[in-house]
């Protein structure tokens, strides 16, 4: 499949569905510039330049056009490479896995590579960001052209070196060799004169061919383990700066209510406590009103916090609440629906026409993604030698370049004058798309003359995150006379107003199993909060797929037929490309029936004899570009304990699987995080504020509850995509598809925990 | 209040309330950052250290309460990060976000000195204390299970165990 789409520029809010189309080397050019670095050696820069630019249009220049990725690469004499790694690490494996890609084609050593981690830095990178898989289907061509280049220069220097024929020459683990004249020499040997050379055009240079590759395809630990292991400080919450305090922040409870007022002088003489202060709202910036109290250790402002009576002006948000929320929707749904966001054939008709319609209401609740690292930021406000102000921040941020903007609005100064450095983060999940943390805490530092690191309490981070928003489904569907699906309506009730849909609130009008069938009509309500929602992990399909999946269960039940032939057929004789919206990537058919058969093969699926109260279940789902089919196997006792016994997953990311072992660890963390979300998690709004506060009320997945997940890749003639989140979607619909079969008991409402499993 | 303890070796003085939690005498007093502060309410173990060797949680912990005791943090553990388990965790590629990994190599490292072979099931019970957000547990079960073999002396190229371990499936070469 070779699709050329021009990705938007990052970071828009329908980005946050990180759906985009990859960064096609066709419609994109790289430049790869070299240079001498001082003290001997050669660096290299490469740069990927948007169409359009002066350099699409002929005028060659790294300098012109807008960049969308950058990697550097110096080679020192000594023969060690260092690569700059531009994004933000989360856990997801990018700062290992974007140097593989340079180190493979310049055919480095990979025990000779040391990786750096970039600051924010607009002039240099474009794209620093950590979000929708993106990492591998922008960066996996550019970033081997880059080393590419390199490996070219080092062949061209050992060439001309030893008056041979560049084409004799090969190149092996940081070493080019003259295999006629048995002669060899080290790329550290080589460094100086290589610089010294013109640099090729990578877009003229051959690639390995993937057979060939000694990094990709090979399990390599992440770079930051021996760190990890011993302890060193690596994340935001590590940061320790000369004359740095300690600050913690007070919001109201209710999301959008304001301080009306505080004692501050009892605040103040609290031990240990150096300054406390009410932060008047920004909402342009994301900046809540509370309460700052610094101190000198956290222990303490977190002491004194706790003691402090403020008096709050709730504010409208305080009328809303869960229990409201389902009553509006029931009533929404009784009603015609707001808008129809798509209508193929005549569903009213085809149900009309059907002996009988299958109705279920499904519902899924809020999520919190609970990074354990909680919310910090570390902030220095100066005033700069011409009396302006200047700001240094460390920050663990998924979208440092937008904390960069909002602080800089805040405190009313240029970008420029906002410097940020780059932590690792303690997960992501996409809860660091969002700054707010940033901004408190320049907020606070710009009101004191020293550095301070402000630092979340866990209940803080539970009551006050960007959740992924609950929703309600309102499904009819009907099987035609042939045992397919004869019809299919989803009233989806949603948040949102007349302006747009609440963040991450929205479905697509082309969401499976749009195109698929004959008769097919999704409608939406909505409904106002004043919840701040937005993206958690493979956002939209971390809830649809439940949805989708279990109804889809539903309907092959109805038909008497078998769950997994019920969608092979369904996804029968569609060629590819489902989806007629250009913005997105099309869903090929045939990729997801071959890890749905091949996810069949691997579990047993159909010729496992199971005893009552053990079942297996089936689910797909397509998103960040990768097809992925699971498999659940689960025992429920009859008076309703759940066991999940074993999953299967198939996956096709495309031809190569960059880093195996990272692959394997990043599918199962995703299955367990939608096991995790199935069973037990659910953030809850009582009078506009959220009831849960910690991990003994949202509970994540204990060791004790992870079962053995088998991974298969499926290698497939496409370009290798990402891997971050699409295995999660399909783990909460095959879980609940095989309580049904283990119990004849359909879960329509998440998460389980909520759900009486008990059987007779 | 001056309190004394041994810390990771070495005989320590610090003088604070005497109800402020170990965890942030470790890290805010000491400038220790290995020990991480994940929920403040012994829930998520990120905080484990041993306490005269035993896995204690510090998050809550007054550190009056280990005054006289010998205490160890994940930088105490070995001077160079060679600790059977840290290697274990190296080799099996645990690590997704890191944050939580302190606190499970501390739990594990205590288990193992009080039970050389667990079975998965102790395994899972000694570390049912412990959150991984990322739920990198099944690589945690199989690095204990590699750590135990390392501390026998077992060599390092030995198959991982098969506890819940990966199948990469003959698609994928490894």
């Amino acid at each position: 499949m070779s699709r050329s789409i021009h990705s938007e520029s990052f970071p828009t809010r329908d980005r946050s569905r990180g759906e985009r189309p990859s960064a096609s080397p066709l419609t994109r050019r790289l430049f790869v510039q070299a240079s001498a670095l001082a003290g001997g050696g050669l660096a290299l820069g490469g740069r990927l330049l948007e169409p359009g630019s002066g350099a699409a249009s002929g005028a060659v220049s790294a300098d012109a056009g807008e960049a969308v990725l950058s990697a550097f690469v110096r080679l020192d004499p000594s023969g060690r490479v260092t690569i700059t790694a531009q994004n933000p690490e989360i856990g997801q494996g990018v700062k290992t896995m974007l140097p593989m890609l340079i180190a493979e084609e310049l055919d480095a050593d990979w025990d000779r590579v040391r990786v750096e981690q970039a600051g924010l830095d607009t002039a240099s990178f474009k794209g620093q960001f950590a979000g929708g898989s993106m990492a591998t289907p922008m960066h996996y061509e550019p970033m081997r052209r880059v080393g590419a280049v390199g490996r070219a220069m080092l062949v061209a220097a050992a060439a001309r070196r030893w008056g041979v024929d560049a084409a004799e020459c090969t190149t092996e683990a940081g070493v080019v060799r003259h295999a006629a004249s048995s002669r060899s020499a080290t790329y550290g040997e080589l460094a100086s004169e290589a610089a010294a050379l013109p640099a090729p055009d990578p877009a003229g240079l051959a690639l390995k061919d993937p057979k060939d590759f000694r990094i990709l395809g090979t399990a390599v630990p992440g770079v930051d383990n021996h760190a990890i292991v011993t302890g060193e400080p690596l994340f935001g919450i590590d940061v320790e700066v000369p004359g740095m305090r300690r600050a913690v922040f007070q919001r109201c409870p209710v999301f959008g209510g304001t301080v009306k007022s505080v004692d501050l002088d009892a605040v103040k003489a609290a031990p240990g406590v150096l300054d406390a202060f009410v932060v008047d709202q920004n909402p342009e910036v994301g900046l809540p009103s509370g309460v700052a109290v610094v101190a000198d250790t956290w222990w303490a402002a977190h002491q004194a916090r706790r003691s402090m009576q403020v008096e709050w002006d709730l504010g409208p948000t305080a009328e809303q609440g869960s229990e409201r929320f389902a009553e509006q929707a029931r009533s929404l749904a009784a009603a015609e629906p707001q808008e129809t966001l798509k209508a193929d054939g005549d569903v009213g008709a085809a149900l009309a026409a059907s002996g009988s319609v299958l109705r279920s209401e499904y519902h899924y609740p809020f999520l919190a993604h609970v990074p354990l690292e909680p919310q910090n930021c570390t902030v220095h406000v100066r005033t700069g030698a011409a009396g302006g102000k200047e700001v240094e921040i460390w920050a663990p941020s998924q979208t440092p370049e937008r904390g960069q903007g909002e602080v800089a609005k805040l405190l009313g100064i240029e970008p420029a004058a906002v410097r940020i450095h780059l932590t690792r983060m303690g997960g992501g999940f996409g809860r660091r798309l969002n700054n707010d943390y940033m901004v408190e805490a320049a907020a606070i530092a710009a009101r004191v003359d020293f550095p301070v690191q402000l630092l979340w309490s866990r209940e803080d981070d539970v009551q006050r995150s960007f959740y992924r928003p609950a929703g309600y489904h309102f499904l009819e569907g009907a099987i035609d006379g042939k045992g397919g699906i004869a019809a299919w309506r989803d009233h989806f009730v949603t948040f949102g107003d007349k302006d747009g849909y609440a963040r991450s609130a929205n479905m697509r009008p082309n969401e499976f199993p749009q195109g698929l069938l004959a008769n097919y009509q999704l409608d939406v309500s909505k409904m106002p909060l004043g919840v701040p929602t937005g993206p958690l992990r493979a956002p939209g399909s971390n809830a649809i797929a439940f949805v989708v999946q279990s109804f889809l269960d539903e309907l092959a039940h109805a038909a008497g037929r078998d769950p997994l032939q019920f969608r092979l057929d369904l996804l029968d004789g569609k060629m590819a490309g489902v989806s007629g919206d250009e913005a997105k990537p099309a869903f090929d058919a045939r990729r997801m029936r071959d890890v749905l058969t091949l996810v069949g093969e691997k579990s047993g699926w159909g010729r496992r004899q199971l005893p009552r109260g053990t079942g297996m279940g089936i689910a797909f789902h397509f998103s960040h570009f990768g097809y992925f089919a699971e498999v659940v196997q689960a025992t429920v006792s009859q008076r309703g304990d759940l066991a999940v016994d074993k999953v299967w997953v198939a996956g096709d990311v495309g031809s190569q699987i960059v880093n195996p072992s990272n692959a394997v660890n990043q599918v199962q963390g995703a299955v367990l995080d939608g096991l995790g979300e199935a069973l037990a998690q659910e953030i809850t709004i009582e009078g506009g504020a959220v009831e849960q506060s910690n991990f003994h009320d949202f509970r994540l997945l204990r060791m004790g509850q992870a079962p053995p997940i088998e991974v298969h890749f499926l290698r497939s003639d496409n370009a290798p995509t990402g891997l971050g989140e699409p295995a999660l979607p399909p783990l909460p619909p095959a879980l609940c598809n095989a309580i049904f079969a283990a119990t004849g008991k359909r879960v329509r409402t998440l998460p389980l925990s909520g759900v009486d499993l008990s059987w007779a | 209040m001056k309190i004394d303890f041994v810390l990771n070796g070495t005989p320590t003085s610090v003088d604070v309330p005497p109800e402020m939690p170990l965890l942030w005498v470790l890290r805010d007093v000491q400038g220790l950052k290995g020990t991480k502060f994940g929920c403040g309410a012994n829930q998520c173990g990120a905080c484990t250290v041993h306490v005269d060797g035993s896995a204690e949680r510090t998050c809550r912990l007054p550190v009056e309460r280990v005054a006289g005791k010998q205490v160890t943090t994940i930088e105490g553990l070995s001077p160079d990060g060679s600790h059977p388990v840290q290697r274990a965790w190296r080799e099996i590629d645990v690590p997704q976000c890191g944050y939580c990994q302190a606190g499970q190599i501390m739990s594990a490292t205590a288990l193992l000195a009080e039970v050389p072979e667990p079975s998965d099931e102790q395994i899972d019970r000694a570390m049912s204390r412990n959150l991984c957000r990322c739920a990198t547990y099944l690589r945690i079960r199989e690095a204990i299970h590699r750590g135990a073999a390392l501390s026998r002396g077992e060599p390092s190229e030995a198959p991982p165990s098969a506890g819940g371990a990966a199948d990469a499936g003959e698609e994928m070469p490894r």
